[in-house]
């Protein structure tokens, strides 16, 4: 008897010992929260990164996502889904905890960026080619709206920018081509409304909202200035700010067009990149008149706030992508600067910014910095990493 | 006698100029300005070259157009629209080299 019993025994303690493992995975899926999480970009690869902001590691890779240049990135509002828009039009859901692929379809020829709507049931997708948006269930990525832009000719429509979302269930973008914005509002019930607004400028490139969801801000790459909505008082229809910024002065060549999603608001400031020139904008929210203009190392790409909105990180067009500068927002002075490698592509907060995670894509790497001390904390290895998205962005309009 | 010393030194740089200018592109350069096509062209083109912003660089299009356009096109750019000039970035060899090579597609993946 006793001599059957100690196998036993034994099965029962290895099998027991397996208990904490097996609470924590389910069918290779993660039992855990998705707070810390985030995704790397890998853009000449097709591939992205899992990350772990708290342990500053990978997670693991997943593959055969296409297309990745220019690819950005939201979340469900759970935090446990990314949607990748690749600029090859394809529209992937990425199971953050499973570490795989959910659901994938190629959507249009060739996009630009996405944006998913305040109750979290739609993502919509700007697209170049064919010009227009097209909004999909956020669950079974089936189409539910396809909106083309407006017609340039038998084949060729606007390309759509600047797609953001907007409380009530809105979109808003804005067309490059035939300088108009569009107000898509969704409804369970009915198909979606569309509200445009022509003349609102020479080539929008890009768009913001405000944090606080009420203010939309269009670039304008033709002429100088901005395109602003205040969407409390949508009525009132575009109004142009900064007319005036940089009237008479040679433009300097774009090599690449600044972005203003992840653009930052500090406080009573708001700093925006400007395009032609080697200057942030600063200026005052609200009233939205130019206070002042803070000369930088070049064209800046991204103007990232730390989110405690102390700090201004910036980086630059090619060819000076190989250096980030910092600003400190009151003293609206450069207070640090550092040359980590060429190919500098974006910046992304942890979620209350003592650190930020920098992608280097001619050193294949991910740094990641003390934003206090500036001080290098890890380097992690990425093949060609460009955007940087982390799980927090589910919470915040516009992101 | 300053002048004549500032003359030779212009025409010496001039001559400098011409000689790099004639030499040969290195293979080191050549990658690099691949790399250069690809990631800040592609910037702009996609890294494939099949458009973004910018339009697709798809050889079997660009046949359509003479090495010469294509070459003035990057060297000047296409002022009011987002296309910028290279030319105080690319010498002019490498810009000639730029358009054979976006001619035969060697950068572009279909
Ligand atoms: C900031 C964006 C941007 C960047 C960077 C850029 N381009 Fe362009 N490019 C454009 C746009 C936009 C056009 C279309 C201009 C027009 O509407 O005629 C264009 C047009 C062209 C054309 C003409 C194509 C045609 O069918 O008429 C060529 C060739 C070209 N680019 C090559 C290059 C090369 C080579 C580089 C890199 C050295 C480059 N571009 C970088 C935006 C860009």
């Amino acid at each position: 008897m006793s001599h059957n019993l100690i196998p036993l025994k034994r099965c029962l303690i290895a099998l027991l010992s397996l208990i904490p493992l097996l609470a924590f995975q389910v069918n290779g899926c993660e039992i855990r929260g998705t707070g810390d999480l985030g995704i790397v970009i890998e853009r000449a690869s097709g591939s992205i990164q899992v990350i772990n902001t708290s342990q500053r590691e990978s997670l693991g890779r997943i593959e055969g996502l296409g297309d990745l240049s220019h690819a950005s990135a939201v979340f469900s509002r759970d935090g446990r889904y990314a949607y990748i828009f690749g600029r090859d039009g394809g529209l992937s859901k990425i199971d953050l905890l499973c570490n795989n692929i959910v659901k994938r379809v190629i959507q249009g020829g060739n996009s630009i960026g996405g944006a998913i709507s305040q109750n979290g049931r739609w993502v919509a997708v700007s697209n170049y080619e064919p010009g227009g948006v097209r909004i999909f269930n956020s669950d079974s990525l089936e189409l539910v709206a396809d909106i083309p832009a407006t017609a340039l000719s038998k084949e060729k429509y606007s390309r759509t920018v600047g797609l953001v979302d907007a409380p009530g269930n809105r979109f808003i973008y804005s067309l490059f081509d035939t300088g108009e914005t569009w107000v898509v509002e969704m409804d369970e019930e009915k198909p979606p409304t569309i509200q445009k607004f022509t003349d609102i400028g020479i080539q929008p490139y890009d768009g913001l909202i405000t944090p606080d969801g009420r203010t939309y801000i269009a670039g304008l790459f033709g002429e100088d200035g901005l395109t602003l909505f205040d969407l409390w008082n949508l009525e009132k229809g575009a109004t142009r700010i900064l007319n005036h910024y940089g009237r008479g002065e040679q433009k300097l060549p774009v090599y690449k067009m600044p972005h203003l999603e992840g653009w930052a608001q500090a406080g009573a400031r708001t700093f925006l990149p400007a395009v032609g020139r080697h200057e942030l904008l600063v200026i005052n929210t609200g009233s939205w008149d130019e206070v002042g203009r803070i000369a930088v190392h070049s064209q800046p790409v991204f103007a990232m706030s730390r989110p405690d909105g102390r700090q201004i990180w910036v980086n630059f067009a090619f060819p000076h992508n190989d250096t980030l500068q910092v600003i400190d927002t009151q003293s609206l002075e450069i207070i640090h600067q550092m040359q980590p490698g060429k190919g500098i592509l974006h910046m992304e907060f942890t979620p209350r910014g003592e650190e930020v995670w920098v992608s280097i894509r001619d050193k294949n790497r991910i740094d990641i910095y003390n934003t206090e001390t500036f001080e290098h904390i890890k380097s992690l290895p990425a093949e060609t990493p460009s955007g940087i998205f982390f799980t927090h962005r589910a919470g915040q309009i516009g992101l | 006698m300053s002048r004549t010393i500032y003359i030779s030194l212009l025409s010496a740089l001039f001559l400098a100029q011409q000689c790099t200018a004639a030499a040969p592109l290195s293979d080191t350069r050549k990658a690099e300005i691949g790399h250069i096509v690809q990631q800040d062209c592609g910037s702009c083109h996609g890294l494939t070259l099949k458009g973004g912003l910018g339009p697709s660089l798809d050889p079997a299009r660009l046949k359509q157009y003479s090495s010469g356009f294509l070459e003035t096109t990057i060297l000047h750019g296409r002022p009011g629209t987002p296309m910028p000039p290279w030319g105080a970035l690319l010498t002019t060899d490498e810009i000639h080299y730029i358009a054979t090579q976006l001619r035969s597609g060697v950068w572009y993946v279909p």
